[in-house]
């Protein structure tokens, strides 16, 4: 009962309460361009084992927004894999890749 | 004189010889052409990712070479050509393709 009054009183005073504490993600570590970090110029359509980290598992490529590859380099990164797939290194559809 | 590479798949079913003799034409009429070889490379029989012809393997081969750019299309034509091929892919290198073409080269001779 105590705690029903206090929830009262709170409410008189204004305040919003809640019943557990709102878990709001503010401090997310910033997304960041892998290939500009660590210096990489050419990205090799030769290489299926890497460009496997830049597709989801159906083999589509993942979107900037998730990995973070600035627009210089994920455009680079498309053509890497459409020639992959092309040479049957990657395939075109695929199902748990991973 | 550009930078070019391209890489092929063979058909599975080809013996040895004929495999030599497929990648030996192509190299003979790059030269002819005024081609200058800088490596070749052999993969071996791989596994595709997906069939081709309804085959599910190849012998992969890489060769990379100089050549003036008008060399390139009857080149590519005689890929087109030849029913030994399964799948080609010729690309020009820029100038980092080919500075990692070269650390490729000798991290591959350190391996060997």
């Amino acid at each position: 009962m105590a705690t029903l009054q206090q929830q009262a009183k709170g409410k008189k005073d204004g305040e919003i309460r809640y019943l557990t504490p709102l878990n709001i993600e503010t401090n997310t570590q910033k997304k960041y361009c892998r290939f500009k970090k660590s210096g990489i110029k050419y990205i090799d359509y030769k290489d299926p084992d890497f460009l496997m980290k830049l597709v989801n598992e159906q083999g589509k490529l993942l979107p900037r927004r998730l990995t973070g590859t600035s627009m210089k380099y994920q455009r680079k990164v498309a053509q890497a894999v459409k020639r992959a797939r092309h040479l049957a290194l990657m395939p075109y559809v695929g199902d748990l890749l991973k | 004189m550009n930078h070019y590479e391209t890489v092929f798949i063979l058909n599975p079913v080809l013996s040895d010889v004929q495999i030599e003799e497929t990648v030996k034409k192509f190299e003979d009429f790059l030269k002819k052409n005024g081609a200058k070889m800088v490596s070749k490379e052999n993969w071996g029989l791989k596994k595709l990712a997906y069939p081709i012809q309804h085959k599910k393997s190849g012998f992969y081969h890489l060769i990379e070479f100089t050549a003036p750019g008008e060399a390139i299309a009857p080149y590519e034509q005689e890929f087109r050509r030849d029913e030994r091929i399964m799948r080609f892919l010729t690309v020009k290198l820029d100038k980092h393709a080919i500075e990692w073409a070269e650390k490729r080269r000798s991290r591959l001779k350190v391996k060997a």
